[in-house]
């Protein structure tokens, strides 16, 4: 009995006194992590993995996958290890998921949430506990707005490699007005944060442009007859139909609106919830000349990543945010490479926030959704890299993606590829 | 020995009501009062207003009847389990799903291979079989192995069960085939509009209602003219003095999940000649609870009941949100869709608590 009490003494007296040598060599705000020699560097994820739109997770998972691949699952000499959490599509889901990875002192940085809901619960646990988060796909313009009166939530530790809505309904406006012609506006969304925050913004910037909206209005997810919304649309047809939603509700209005009288003229456009593959094959000719409006995610370093996916997995990403997710744990292990520091005992240790400074000061990063720039607030993607792009016969008939490039705001028409 | 029986009069806020009367009665007389005025103003003012044009009306009529033959026929898989065994079986929606899913794989080979073009009402045939197959195999073993076992166990056992079963066969097909969104091919022939003066109907439309009939009458005449559905009546009706009768109950259990779980696939495959996107592992929820609520419609456990629950919740919500809340001037009518859907659930039962053809059950059968 005594032995045991003196074994127990002597553990706590070993435990207390290294955690005073590890607090007096980390001089970081925010915490230190301390990798011993052996020890994997940790980084997590909270996607959503399970539920109808268990897609849009695993689309960003394999982004994320194909990252650490490139760098043959090394950083700093060491493996990489990946947590992850589900953090489904609901502010439950982001807590769990937050609490989970910061019980984990070890995690450096985590990749995710999935969707808005989820990040703006999961947000105050990341960024009390000094962590910091980069969502490959959250675009409500409230996560990196810092004034609380009008509906701001960010908090240091928050970044973001998706476009804020803000920045994407404008120029899509743009887009419809000057270069379209469009004056007549009909917007649909699916009742989700998302879809409705970016229509909402959309037809905003529409309107002051001087365009006229005729119809706002909204379906479930789970509809498959959209017949009805449609018909309804077409007692006044717009020149412009904007239907920011995702699979498979998208597909439906593609491919059952050309059987409605008087929509025939009517252009179709979309967003990045839509820019997926199986999309354009799935909807058949209804997507034929659709514009969709979201990432300039082009060119021959997007294709090359494609081509590994599909090496890796078989099949074409099932989402749109993949790329997304490749730039944002780029940004991470590059940001974690960058400010770590060797101890002469071969441990590396990392400062919090060091990390969270060299994240936030990422500049002209060259990644595949574009060139990428931090903001003070963690809005990583910049209005040049959001592009128009128009869905052809070789998306429609053979599953070819990504489709042609056809606009940008930076160059304006880009005829040789139209 | 005779009982009087004292007339007590009921009062509603110290108002006498009259006689046999109790203030539930007054209340629900009140809801169907409202619901019904607020469906006949909403009605006038979109017909009124002119919105919308006749052939438009009808249009959606038919989408709807199309949408409604899909309920159907997987509304007689709760009908039919319900009837036999009293329980709901939840997982159902997700045998739809199992044969939709693993279909659409074969769908899209005959398209390649120009099978589809060549022998499409052959390749359509095959294509239903096998997906009945499919969905049969995952019933029967649904029944097999998550409900026989508690077949005497209290009636919330199995309903649970029944939704841990959906969630374990939905995900079980994502291991399988992936998260990502399939479509079913669309077939040349099903294109085009059936014509009768400035009416058209897209033949897709009308070849879903139509096979969807020809499965139901299929469906009737085997439970009321055959030997194994006289089996499965006597069953439903009394289990115990069916055993006494020499009726394997056992085999009729299995036989009626496996004629659920083939119509169920059946309709996987119509649904994707009809609606050809949307194809993933979460495909058989809401039409599941769709079904449901048209089996409750029809009277649960009433065949007929369940075509006629199927095909007016179909209707409903086709025309429900244009015709209704248009005219009441609410915004995103569309988005209210499974609000009429359920108003109409709702304002049946208050009407009729059987549903519309459902009978009184005896104290035995409830």
């Amino acid at each position: 009995m005594n032995a045991l009490r003196l074994i127990v003494l002597l553990a706590v007296t070993f435990m207390v006194g290294t955690a005073q040598a590890q607090e007096s060599e980390c001089d970081d705000e925010r915490g230190c992590v301390l990798i011993g020699p052996d020890e994997p560097v940790t980084i997590g994820y909270m996607l959503v993995t399970s539920g109808a739109i268990a897609f849009l997770g695993e689309d960003s998972l394999g982004g994320i996958e194909l990252a650490l691949d490139a760098r043959g699952n090394e950083l700093l000499g060491r493996e990489i290890e990946l947590l992850g959490e589900d953090s489904l599509c609901t502010p439950e889901g982001g807590q769990t998921a937050a609490e989970n990875l910061v019980a984990d002192e070890q995690v450096l940085g985590v990749i995710g949430t999935s969707c808005s809901s989820a990040a703006v619960a999961a947000l105050p646990i990341i960024s009390r506990a000094g962590y910091v988060m980069i969502s490959p796909s959250n675009t409500t313009p409230g996560l990196t707005e810092e004034k609380r009166d009008i509906g701001g939530v960010w908090q240091p530790g928050y970044f973001r490699t998706s476009q804020n809505d803000l920045l994407l309904g404008e120029v899509t406006a743009q887009f419809a007005i000057e270069e379209l012609g469009a004056r007549t506006l009909a917007t649909i969304h699916d009742g989700s944060v998302y879809a409705e925050n970016l229509q909402r913004v959309m037809a905003e910037r529409f309107v002051e442009s001087g365009g006229e909206l005729l119809y706002a209005g909204s379906i479930n997810v789970g509809d498959t007859d959209m017949t009805a919304i449609l018909t309804d649309i077409a007692a006044e047809p717009p020149d412009i139909l904007y239907f920011p939603i995702f699979e498979p509700e998208g597909s439906f209005i593609a491919a059952q609106i050309r059987s409605i009288a008087g929509l025939e003229e009517t252009q179709l456009m979309s967003a990045g919830g839509l820019m997926v593959a199986s999309f354009p094959f799935n909807s058949g000719e209804g997507a034929l000349g659709m514009l969709l409006s979201g990432p300039a995610v082009a060119g021959d370093d997007y294709r090359a990543f494609l081509a590994d996916w599909v090496e890796k997995y078989g099949s074409s990403p099932p989402g749109s945010y993949h790329a997304h997710a490749f730039d944002a744990t780029n940004i991470l292990l590059d940001a974690i490479e960058a400010i770590a520091v060797e101890n002469s005992n071969g441990d590396v240790l990392i400062g919090r926030g060091r990390l969270l400074d060299a994240i936030t000061a990422t500049s002209g990063f060259d990644g595949i959704t574009g060139s990428l720039q931090c903001s003070p607030t963690g809005d990583c993607a910049t209005g040049e890299a959001i592009g128009v792009f128009e869905i052809g016969e070789n998306e429609v008939n053979e599953g070819h993606w990504p489709p042609g490039l056809i606009w940008t705001p930076a160059t304006g028409a880009l005829v040789e590829d139209m | 020995m005779t009982q009087t029986r004292t007339v007590s009069r009921n009062k509603l806020f110290g108002i006498p009501l009259p006689a046999g009367h109790t203030g539930v009665d007054l209340i629900i007389s009140a809801l169907r009062i409202i619901i019904v005025a607020l469906i006949i103003i909403g009605a006038g003012n979109t017909l009124l207003e002119g919105r919308f044009t006749f052939e438009q009306w009808l249009a959606l009529l038919f989408a709807g009847l199309a949408q409604g033959s899909i309920y159907a026929l997987i509304a007689l898989g709760y009908t039919l389990v319900y009837g036999i065994l009293r329980m709901i079986n939840f997982a159902h929606g997700d045998v739809f799903m199992a044969g939709a899913f693993t279909t659409v794989f074969l769908a899209n080979s005959f398209r390649q291979s120009g099978f589809l073009d060549s022998q499409p009402l052959l390749a359509i045939l095959i294509l239903m079989g096998f997906a009945a197959l499919v969905s049969m195999t995952v019933a029967v073993l649904l029944e097999r192995i998550a409900y026989r076992p508690l077949r005497n166990a209290p009636r919330l056992v199995p309903l649970i069960t029944a939704i841990g079963a959906s969630f374990f066969i939905q995900y079980t097909f994502r291991g399988l085939f992936g998260s990502g969104f399939k479509a079913y091919p669309t077939v040349a022939f099903l294109r085009g509009t059936f014509s009768v003066g400035s009416i058209n109907v897209p033949i897709a439309q009308l070849f879903v209602f139509v096979s969807a009939i020809v499965l139901m009458i299929c469906l009737y005449w085997l439970v009321e003219r055959t030997r194994i559905g006289k089996a499965m009546r006597s069953v439903s009706e009394d289990k115990e003095v069916a055993t006494l009768m020499g009726v394997n109950i056992d085999l009729i259990i299995v036989f009626t999940f496996a004629i659920g779980g083939a119509l169920a696939g059946a309709a996987g495959v119509i649904n994707g000649l009809f609606r050809p996107q949307g194809v993933n592992f979460f495909m058989g929820f809401f039409p599941g609870i769709k079904a449901f609520t048209a089996a409750v419609l029809g009277g649960i456990g009433n065949i007929p009941g369940a075509m006629l629950g199927g095909m007016f919740l179909g209707v409903i919500e086709a025309i429900g949100p244009n015709l209704v809340l248009n005219g009441l001037g609410i915004p995103s009518a569309n988005q209210l869709k499974d609000v009429i859907a359920f108003t109409m659930l709702v304002l049946v039962l208050i009407f009729r608590p059987q549903g519309i053809l459902g009978e009184r059950l005896s104290a035995e059968k409830a």
